[in-house]
């Protein structure tokens, strides 16, 4: 299945893009997906837990299992106001 | 009520009249302001990002959630995106009220909601370089 992941502020500094096509395994969970970016960037190495996460533009949990055609973003901590 | 996200300026006073009903006899404007510092380090400017769609929702589940705590209240809220130097508005809210008690209420329940939940992000930069707020290196 194919899943647009976007990338905010420091993850989109980290990665070097705004947004990437993955395409997964069907029953991907957020964490997973986590997982394969923090082994991919060192600079995420110390981050075990992923950031919030949301799917289709609300809150979801890390382990929520992903669908074709989602898309999941990392929210890192918030700071707006 | 109204909520949105601006790269430009915001103009408050539009915001004011955008809001005000005949039957207010108050409106509690606040406004978040770049400041030069943050923890110590000097700070020029600041770089505000955000999760435009979702932010839009979540503000709006806010401002809509705020009006059913505190009836009678009319809402109007701005944050502006995008590069803002030292003195300018990041966020506007406005809260008018046929009485003064219920738009100061508002008003602070609506900035502190604000800035727990909406996907929003600043990059602070100063002489000592730049550092996206709240990740820790």
């Amino acid at each position: 299945m194919r899943v647009r992941l976007l990338y905010f502020a420091v993850l989109r500094d980290i990665m070097g893009t705004a947004e990437a096509e993955l395409t997964l395994p069907e029953g991907t969970r957020p964490r997973e997906v986590w997982e394969r970016m923090r082994v991919e960037h060192p600079e995420l190495a110390d981050y075990t837990q992923p950031p919030l996460t949301a799917i289709n533009e609300s809150y979801a949990s890390p382990d929520a299992v992903l669908r074709e055609g989602d898309e999941l973003a990392f929210i890192p901590p918030v700071a707006g106001g | 009520m109204m909520a949105y996200l601006t790269d430009d300026p915001i103009d408050a006073s539009a915001l004011v009249r955008s809001i005000m009903r005949p039957s207010d006899g108050a409106y509690v404007l606040f406004e978040g302001v770049v400041r030069n510092h943050h923890e110590g380090k000097a700070v020029e400017s600041i770089f505000y990002d955000a999760y435009r769609p979702m932010a839009e929702k979540e503000i709006d589940a806010i401002v809509r959630e705020v009006a059913r705590l505190i009836p009678d209240v009319a809402i109007a809220v701005a944050h502006r995106l995008g590069h803002l130097v030292v003195g300018d508005a990041s966020i506007a809210i406005v809260c008018a009220s046929p009485h003064r008690t219920e738009s100061y209420t508002a008003s602070r329940m609506l900035i502190d909601r604000i800035k727990q939940t909406v996907p929003i992000w600043k990059k602070e930069r100063g002489p000592d370089g730049e550092e996206w707020v709240g990740w820790q290196k």
